[in-house]
């Protein structure tokens, strides 16, 4: 499948785009966000991520031109692809994040374009066109600049717009409240210490927000028998550790929740407007605490691995996570995510979905609890696991499905899997 | 934002922690970041001169002779000489998510520079069409400050140059900026008197706080 690279829109007032290099030559292996080709504009060169990966097959616009934005101006096909040949019209289902209807549009350049382009109504350009210090104002006050009736160039609200906006409002109305309720942080003659946050503080509360936001959030909890997984584990410990890897129950719960999520697709997908995106590859996600926030390095294609493989690479990811040690690209792409709340002793947790994802796995504590085994009360040792998913795509009854299979696949885990 | 004062750094030195800087920037490790510098004596290329030295108006012999190092750069633009007594300011910004427009954000540093060097009393502008902040009448303005900028990600490096008290005379070596008929001013030039550099930094610092 072919994918069309186009002259991205790098400002409102931009309309056009040349190309002053190509960083990567027709036959070229290219990666998804790998660079593939620089544009200057005004005085500015700006480094152009590939929209897809595949191999670089057709050049459509040279060195020096100068295209309208949106332009196509290269093609990247499949791997192992010849060089401009025709092609056959796109499946839908290899075509994750084109818009329906328009299988022209390259899937990820329209991610890129997106960024650059703009909403256009007249609040909006007021918004973008005032300077960063009133749009600064005007968040410090709450204040909705399309309110303001700008003074500046173009109808751009200027500081002393907004001041004097600020001055009368103080004395005629409120400035808008924010919807729901505002409760302050902390009273004046509070005893407080302020921190600000870290980035990845702040990341974290975006995307946490963000996912409560997006996805309808459903739990379901299982118990499962772990009297049969820790025996295995107990017998082949040593056999891993001379291998060079620690059998930890968490490379275990990632096996078997692969296997699950491979036979159920739905877990491993996401949505895109009304169109729902299977994922060919499972990429595994596994949360890993830090002293202060967390980090979700991923296991790519964990199904194509083997238990000791799956074993090998959480133990490196965990303990690069730890150093910070972790390149950009291996904290993206997951496609399904397993987290650990039972860490310091949660019998469950509800964790937030791991957007764009629509599941992820808690795992509780293990430990040993009565259980009815052939109607006689054993002690086996037991884990909660949580299932949290999106109900706009997955359903009580399909979690449950799936669930069940994972809680099936722990239980009776199979010896030849090790 | 945070600000770095370095003090007289090779052009070389500055394009590697530019780079380790911007890789940074994009992983969130670090925040928006300004860096202030002086170059030695350096001639550099931007994007638009690559390939293309009809710009560099000396021979290599003349540059090597004068100890001019000449460096093929990813930022946009022509070509432009960096030296003693030139502000350089590389802001390695993330303009995700709100400010990925490449025409504003350089209008954004323009604006800065203009207010900067106003608080020295000196009245800059712009040039429609011609990037960078000018003084002088209307057709015959000539460039205090040069602007020329690489984004990657939308997270920006290279920036500008303010002539604070540059040796004008080594303009002479290059055509700046591939604008033939405009000629170059320092702030020294326009006051008549010597500035301290210490004191232009915390101007333009002051300025950045302002407008990003």
């Amino acid at each position: 499948m072919a994918t069309n690279v186009v002259m991205p829109q790098m400002g409102e007032s931009i309309a056009e785009g040349t190309i002053v290099r190509w960083i990567k030559k027709i036959g070229d292996n290219v990666d998804r966000d790998e660079p593939l080709f620089e544009i200057s504009t005004d005085k500015v060169d700006a480094e152009i991520p590939s929209p897809g990966a595949g191999v670089l097959t057709e050049i459509k616009v040279k060195e020096g031109e100068t295209v309208p934005v949106n332009s196509v101006v290269a093609v990247i096909g499949a791997a192992g692809e010849k060089p401009a040949v025709s092609e056959p019209a796109p499946k839908p289902s290899e075509m994750p994040e084109a818009a329906a209807g328009q299988p022209e549009a390259a899937p990820a350049v329209a991610a890129v374009v997106a960024e650059a382009r703009r909403p256009e109504s007249m609040d909006d350009l007021r918004r973008q066109k005032s300077s960063p210090l009133v749009r600064r104002i005007a968040a410090e006050h709450n204040i909705d600049i399309g309110q303001i009736n700008g003074t500046g160039i173009s109808g751009r609200v200027t500081k002393h717009d907004i001041l004097g906006f600020i001055d009368t409002a103080g004395k005629t109305a409120r400035p808008t409240p924010a919807p729901g309720v505002q409760v302050p942080a902390f009273k004046p003659g509070e005893r407080v210490e302020i921190v600000p946050m870290t980035i990845m503080r702040k990341k974290i509360a975006e995307h946490m927000l963000a996912s409560a936001h997006t996805s309808p959030h459903v739990y379901s909890v299982y118990e499962v028998d772990f009297h049969r997984l820790s025996q295995l584990r107990d017998k082949k410990k040593g056999e891993y550790e001379r291998n060079g890897a620690k059998l930890s129950y968490t490379a275990l719960i990632a096996k078997a929740t692969v296997d699950a999520v491979r036979a159920f697709p739905f877990t491993n997908a996401s949505i895109d407007g009304d169109n729902i995106v299977y994922k060919k590859d499972i990429n595994l996600g596994i949360a890993v605490a830090l002293d202060q926030g967390l980090l979700v390095p991923v296991i790519r294609n964990a199904d194509e691995k083997n238990l000791l493989g799956l074993a090998r690479a959480i133990e490196d990811l965990a303990a690069r996570a730890r150093t910070k040690k972790l390149n950009p690209e291996e904290v993206q792409g997951g496609t399904f995510t397993i987290t650990n709340p039972g860490i310091f002793g949660a019998v469950y947790g509800l964790p937030l979905i791991n957007q764009p994802q629509v599941a992820i796995l808690g795992v509780g504590v293990i430990e040993k609890r009565a259980v009815v085994v052939n109607d006689a009360i054993a002690i086996h040792p037991t884990c909660h696991i949580s299932l949290g998913y999106d109900h706009r795509l997955i359903d009580g009854a399909d979690a449950g499905r799936f669930l069940a299979s994972l809680k099936e696949r722990l239980e009776n885990f199979d010896e030849s899997w090790m | 934002m945070e600000v770095r004062r370095l003090g007289r750094v090779d052009y070389a030195d500055a394009l590697e922690l530019q780079k380790a800087l911007v890789d940074q920037r994009k992983q969130g490790l670090i925040l928006d970041q300004l860096l202030l510098l002086e170059h030695p004596d350096v001639i550099t290329l931007g994007v638009t001169a690559r390939g293309d030295r009809s710009h560099v108006l000396a021979t290599p012999e003349a540059l090597e002779a004068a100890g001019v190092p000449l460096f093929d750069t990813g930022r946009g633009g022509d070509v432009t000489y960096h030296g003693p007594g030139q502000l350089v300011g590389y802001p390695i910004f993330d303009l995700k998510p709100d400010r990925c427009d490449v025409h504003r954000y350089v209008r954004d540093l323009e604006e800065a520079l203009i207010r900067a060097v106003a608080a020295f009393g000196i009245r800059a502008g712009r040039v429609t069409g011609l990037t960078g902040i000018w003084v002088g009448p209307e057709g015959r303005e000539t460039k205090l400050a040069a602007i020329g900028v690489r984004i990657s990600r939308w997270v920006t490096s290279h920036g500008f140059a303010l002539n604070v008290s540059t040796d004008l005379s080594r303009f002479g070596l290059i055509v700046p900026c591939g604008i033939a008929d405009r000629g170059v001013t320092s702030m020294a030039e326009q006051l008549g008197r010597d500035l301290r550099m210490a004191e232009v930094e915390d101007t333009v610092i002051a300025a950045f706080s302002d407008v990003f």
